[in-house]
């Protein structure tokens, strides 16, 4: 099972060090795990994707928790979320193949931000399967090199529920 | 106006800790700071090498209570603190340690003796520091010694680079610390607390393992004070030995792989158990599936992440231990248990524990029952790792809380000569004893330098069998009898002690045991006494490792298959 947790902790030297150790340490999977500022400079948030059973995401929890450093976690709900994923990524693609390419890009809103002569380097946000599923069809054209952010994601405000896609 | 330097700042801090003792070595980095402690009202233990240092201040604070304070220099020295800090990690000990480092402007570059001791300590430290600016030094002592010796007590380090020592600031010692992250949970959940009163008195068959929990919360009194309300059978951890008095008709000694079989039958059978402060390591469990099969689990732990992490829990109680069993005391009645302690009477009877006594040889078990004789309640045992700790264990009624000392979690060869030494320094009046294998000894040997010059008057039991026993003992049990690289040529120990100022001798007959042993603690100073033991002496009973705790080997079994395989052969 994937979970999601948002992790707030201080924004000190060595906190990243402190959680991703803790992982390798416990021995416990972690898929993707993304840290920025937050509102607050003295904060930041951590978007880490684990893997395992209740009971691993249980101990997960709380070790974090014994962190000096970590303020917060809330798990986020699958279904009441807001998920990003951005990648880069630049596929061979010659003067016939652009008008394609960009067909492509445009149904999966995406955008170009670079052209070679025989290259097109598109950034795309979204879920994590309309990224994957991007790529998969990039794949065809041949894809030189993708970089991917890993997840970010967040709470939906319940009181005023409108819907941001 | 700045009006102190870092390394003053760091000497008044210590004294608003109510530090009165350190334990350390010196080195470049840390000059500074030993210069402001030339003057300081706070006494320096001079170890003789940096693992000693911080052995001692775990070895201080396990048997006082109080918060350990060890230093190094940076570098190797600081390097050389981590097997002690691992060591008060595994077992919960407030330590606080602090390490020299390389000037902030040279941080990175590789510089002489420089070595990232935050990143090395992160995993076996409760929490850790780098202070880099001397405005922040003052605040982060203070938050250092607090995260130290509350919630669940653990090492902190602090490392000081030495422009940090050097540089001025004033002294503004925070009243308070601000510490969002970090809020131990206290009070156990009422509801939950009612919910373990029912299961308590409902059960028929309930049996209470207490921990080093009991201990670190000063809560021995009312564990006692609820077995025997409840009038409930206690069994312990190795860290919770002296939470409850052994020579209670209760008591039942220590559970696990070398506890009494009274004690792991009564678990096994048990309906319920309440696990106090205890972390249901696999030392005490055994094979997990089959570990109290039959019991309910209470558990009460200040640290939440305890709990499920190895048994399944049933009620958790995420608390002091000392705050809940106030409030759960009162809930329990006394109930008839007659037929479960009966049952436990007639195991005990039947299953005690036993060594063959020999006229010829001195029995380590002998030597260590008449110790325990001669020693009243002012005697604090302090142990090495292996044979000599669970003889220790098993054949000292230990009746106080910290009064046995010894590395638990960890298993640290070398722990006991530099633990005692923060043990005798930090209760003068009272006997400290270490009680050591020969192997063990030789790990930090070095420290009878400390001891002498101290004139600590530690007494040393060596249990000489020329062998690491335990590994030996495996070896003879489960690898054939192959005894790969565990013979130890061992030096003169008595010359060795005597080198170094010691008043040594050497015990051979069993008859001379009582006689040495009340000579030696009758004497005013420090003694070595090196013991021969027979080679062949092994620690029953025993659960072998990866086996259900009910499957012990003791002595008579083991005697019994011998003759079986004579028979056959």
């Amino acid at each position: 099972m994937r979970h999601i947790l948002s992790v707030t902790v201080n924004n000190q030297p060595a906190v990243l060090a402190r959680i991703s150790g803790l992982f390798s340490r416990r021995n416990f999977n972690i898929l993707s795990l993304n840290v920025g500022e937050t509102e607050l400079p003295e904060y930041s948030r951590m978007t880490i994707v684990v893997e395992g059973n209740t009971d691993t995401l249980e101990q997960v929890k709380k070790q974090l928790y014994k962190l000096i450093d970590v303020i917060k976690i809330t798990e986020l709900n699958q279904s009441n979320m807001i998920e990003r994923d951005m990648a880069i990524v630049k596929v061979n693609c010659g003067k016939n193949q652009r008008g394609q390419v960009i067909q492509v890009v445009d149904v999966f809103r995406g955008k170009v931000v670079d052209f070679s002569l025989d290259t097109i380097t598109i950034e795309i946000t979204g879920d994590e399967n309309k990224i994957n599923a991007f790529i998969e069809i990039m794949r065809d054209f041949g894809i030189k090199e993708v970089v991917r952010t890993g997840l970010v994601a967040m709470d939906r405000e319940m009181n005023n529920n409108v819907l941001t896609n | 106006m700045p009006i102190h330097s870092g390394a003053r700042i760091f000497v008044e801090s210590l004294l608003r800790e109510k530090v009165e003792v350190v334990f350390g070595y010196p080195g470049g980095k840390v000059i500074p700071l030993y210069d402001e402690l030339y003057d300081a009202p706070i006494r320096h233990i001079l170890v003789r090498h940096e693992q000693g240092a911080a052995h001692a201040a775990d070895g201080y604070a396990r048997s006082t209570g109080k918060v350990g304070v060890c230093i190094a220099t940076s570098g190797p020295g600081a390097t050389n603190l981590v097997t002690g800090l691992a060591t008060a990690y595994m077992d919960s000990v407030p330590v606080v340690a602090f390490t020299g480092q390389a000037p902030t402007s040279l941080i990175g570059t590789d510089s002489f003796q420089e070595i990232d001791i935050r990143g090395i300590t992160l995993p076996i430290t409760k929490h850790n520091y780098m202070v880099t600016n001397v405005k922040d030094l003052a605040k982060t002592i203070k938050e250092a010694f607090y995260i130290a010796r509350t919630g669940r007590p653990g090492p902190v380090l602090v490392d000081l680079p030495v422009d940090v020592l050097k540089s001025h600031a004033d002294f503004i010692y925070p009243k308070n610390v601000n510490l969002p992250g970090y809020q131990p949970t206290y009070e156990g959940n009422y509801m939950q607390i009612k919910m373990a009163a029912e299961a308590i008195n409902t059960s028929q068959r309930p049996v209470i393992f207490a921990g080093g929990g009991v201990i670190n919360s000063n809560a021995s009194e009312q564990l006692t004070n609820m077995a025997i309300r409840g009038r409930i059978p206690v069994v312990t951890s190795l860290m919770g030995l002296g939470s409850f008095p052994e020579d209670h008709e209760l008591s039942l000694k220590m559970l696990g792989m070398h506890g009494t079989m009274y004690a792991n039958y009564a678990i096994s059978e048990a309906d319920l158990i309440i696990g106090v402060g205890v972390r249901f390591d696999d030392r005490v469990t055994g094979k997990l599936e089959t570990f109290a099969p039959h019991a309910k689990v209470i558990h009460i732990d200040i640290d939440p992440a305890e709990i499920n992490k190895n048994v399944k829990v049933h009620i958790p109680i995420v608390g002091n231990v000392k705050n809940v069993l106030d409030k759960l005391i009162p809930l329990i009645k006394t109930v008839e248990r007659e037929e479960w302690l009966e049952q436990i009477k007639e195991w005990k009877k039947q299953y005690p524990l036993n060594y063959e006594f020999d006229d010829n040889s001195i029995k380590p078990q002998y030597l260590i029952e008449k110790l325990d004789e001669l020693c009243d309640e002012n005697t604090v045992i302090v142990t090495e790792v292996g044979q000599n700790q669970m003889w220790a264990a098993q054949y000292i009624h230990f009746s106080k809380p910290r009064s046995f000392i010894t590395s638990g979690g960890l298993g640290t060869m070398g722990y006991g000569l530099p633990a005692s030494v923060g043990a005798q320094v930090g209760n003068p009046h009272k006997t400290v004893i270490n009680i050591s294998g020969d192997g063990s000894f030789q790990m930090n040997l070095q420290e009878l330098a400390t001891i002498s010059s101290n004139k600590l008057p530690v007494k040393i039991i060596i249990l000489n069998n020329g062998t690491l026993g335990m590994v030996r003992q495996w070896q003879k049990l489960f690898f054939d009898e192959r005894y790969s690289a565990t013979i130890l040529d061992n030096p003169d120990f008595v010359k060795l002690g005597e080198a170094y100022g010691i008043k040594s001798l050497r015990i051979e007959q069993t008859n001379d045991v009582e006689i040495a042993l009340k000579e030696a603690l009758n004497y005013n100073g420090p003694v070595l006494m090196d013991v021969i033991i027979p080679q062949d002496e092994n620690v029953f009973p025993m659960v072998p490792e990866g086996a259900s705790i009910k499957e012990m080997m003791d002595l008579k079994k083991t005697k019994r298959e011998k003759e079986k395989q004579g028979e056959v052969a």
